[in-house]
């Protein structure tokens, strides 16, 4: 498995930390799903007198890698300022970036992401870049400093899937050596299972588990998927044809059997 | 006859001063205000007694024990009304009402027919809905301050005081109802913010708490009478500052907008801010120590699951009967 700035991960699921019926449930999906990293957000005014800090001290208990995000920055100043709040309250490098474009279809403004990217690398972080499966923002993007990828799978929340499947070998074809994570748009495990066997390192999700019925039964769904993903990445897949090809020979065999 | 000390005059305090009240006890009830107010977060409750709606995210017995909430409110106030709660959605959101009645129980699916009939302010602008008949709402500073006047004319004494209730479990049964000010004694206690707003807009008329499903800003409006409503609720991990971030104020009322252009008309009476005490399943707790018990967690089921827990306190004082949602007895 390829590794995250050095840290080697027991597994590629990350779960977002929003949204869950409560923090025990959350604390439960964690658990269930063996889940190696975790993001959360952090609002800028709860950041700014510490009010988040019941809220972190769960995610810190939780005893897993903390991936904190900067979801709802619109801007590059604000994606900043918020990547170094999250770096005091969380004592790591690691930043999940987002530089939203759109409000309503919640897209990455991939130049303001390029741009914060440069930004926060020179500054000492780790950045983790939410961006499309476009080939050359990716590239401007390793180029700014990141050592991660993380192209969507479906607008944020929507729960599609994999949208755009070519785009997103291509981007595993053209960048043999970079670590690729799927976040977001995930909505089913069989989604996950599918990036893991394009041969994606790890997948982000939090909508399709903290709103499923059950968060933590869906956790755990989705943490079988991804290794079955894995799994049939590691053990190179067949390669479909047009054609049957009986896997018994044919010749020979009796006629009334 | 017991003696019991019941500190906070919230909700929580005055629902199991109430109750005790009315089992035989001898009840002093403190609080460091001396009238109800915005320092209690009831205060800024929207006052929805919709045990099944919360179902949709909140664990079963907030759904279980909200149900006697009506009631409940019902024989000690007249500050109740029984209309049901209609829960709608966007047209491009309407997964999200899927799943909502998927979750839920005790509702009917509407059509906008239906939606109009039930409230012709909503016009035309939602094609489905889902309709709680059985749920009510009740206008929480009424109910406050019914409750708390009918307490100290059945002889509670009141008395203002910033007290710390271990201090007067040293010397008596005492009830730590102070919700989030407890924080400093229960260390699995946070806040979980919640900004609202007050609304006077006579231009529109609704007859019962509205639901709006987004998969971002869900939103509730809450009819008080008289053309004034309030707005709610944001939900935000983290204990609550002074002040409503412009951000939840856009969210907030850009959602009423969506529900009636009407809204954008409305004067902004209050806004409010404060921390809902909440444990990390968000369900109550009721704990007891010696001669101290704690009733604490109502996190944004105040009114819903107040009476719920002052029965259970009760019980327990007077029955030695274990509440279902005790977690600890201290020797």
């Amino acid at each position: 498995m390829r590794d995250f700035y050095g840290i080697t991960l027991a597994n590629g699921l990350m779960l977002g930390t929003a949204q869950y019926p409560s923090p025990a449930i959350l604390a439960d999906a964690f658990k269930r799903s063996d889940a190696s990293v975790a993001t959360v957000s952090l609002r800028r005014e709860s950041g700014r007198d510490r009010a988040g800090q019941d809220f972190w001290a769960l995610i810190r208990d939780l005893g897993v890698h903390v991936l904190p995000n900067t979801a709802g920055c619109h801007s590059v100043k604000e994606a900043v300022t918020t990547a170094h709040m999250a770096r005091e309250v969380f004592d790591t490098r690691w930043i999940k970036l987002e530089v939203i474009g759109e409000e309503d279809t919640l897209q990455p403004d991939v130049f303001g992401l390029v741009e914060a990217a440069r930004i926060l690398t020179e500054d000492g972080f780790q950045v983790f870049p939410y961006t499309t499966e476009d080939l050359v923002v990716a590239d401007k993007l390793l180029q700014a400093g990141c050592e991660v990828l993380m192209p969507w799978g479906a607008p944020i929340g929507s729960g599609l899937g994999l949208n755009n499947i070519f785009g997103l070998r291509a981007m595993r074809a053209h960048f043999p050596n970079t670590p690729l994570v799927i976040d977001a748009g995930l909505g089913l495990p069989s989604q996950a299972a599918a990036a893991m066997e394009l041969g994606f390192d790890a997948i982000l999700l939090n909508t399709a588990v903290a709103k499923a019925g059950d968060p933590a039964l869906m956790a755990e769904g989705f943490a079988a998927a991804l290794r079955a993903g894995q799994l049939a990445a590691q053990a190179d897949p067949m390669t479909p044809r047009d054609m049957a090809a009986p896997s018994t020979p044919v010749i020979g065999k009796a006629f009334l059997s | 006859m017991k003696d019991v000390t019941v500190i906070g005059a919230g909700v929580a305090g005055l629902c199991v001063a109430r109750t005790l009240l009315d089992r035989g006890a001898h009840v002093v009830l403190v609080d460091r205000h001396e009238e109800n107010g915005p320092h209690a977060c009831s205060w800024w409750a929207g006052g929805m007694l919709a045990p099944f709606c919360e179902g949709e995210s909140a664990e079963e017995p907030v759904v279980r024990l909200g149900a006697e909430a009506a009631d409940w409110w019902a024989s000690k106030t007249d500050a109740v009304a029984r209309r049901g709660s209609l829960v709608v959605s966007p047209a491009r959101d309407s997964a999200d009402l899927a799943r909502f009645a998927r979750r839920t129980r005790a509702h009917r699916a509407v059509t906008a027919g239906e939606i109009t009939a039930l409230e012709p302010d909503l016009g035309e602008r939602f094609a489905q809905g889902l309709f709680f008949e059985s749920e009510a709402h009740l206008a929480p500073r009424a109910a406050l301050a019914q409750l708390r006047e009918g307490v100290i004319a059945d002889g509670a004494v009141f008395r203002q005081e910033d007290a710390d209730p271990a201090h007067h479990a040293q010397r008596g049964l005492t009830i730590d109802c102070r919700g989030y000010q407890a924080r400093t004694d229960l260390s699995d206690l946070r806040g979980v913010k919640g900004e609202m707003l007050i609304l006077s807009c006579p231009d529109v008329t609704l007859h019962r708490p509205i639901r709006m499903l987004h998969p971002r800003v869900p939103l509730y409006i809450v009819p008080r009478g008289d053309g004034i409503f309030m707005l709610g609720a944001t939900m935000i991990e983290g204990r609550a500052g002074g002040h409503v971030t412009a951000r939840s104020l856009l969210e907030l009322l850009s959602a009423a907008y969506a529900l009636n252009p009407a809204f954008g008309e409305a004067e902004v009476l209050e806004i409010g801010v404060d921390s809902r005490p909440a444990f990390p399943d968000n369900l109550p707790r009721i704990r007891r120590d010696g001669q101290l018990i704690r009733a604490n967690g109502l996190f944004r089921h105040g009114f819903l699951l107040a009476p719920a827990v002052a029965r259970m306190v009760a019980d327990l004082i007077f029955d030695d009967a274990t509440p279902e949602v005790m977690d600890e007895t201290a020797a």
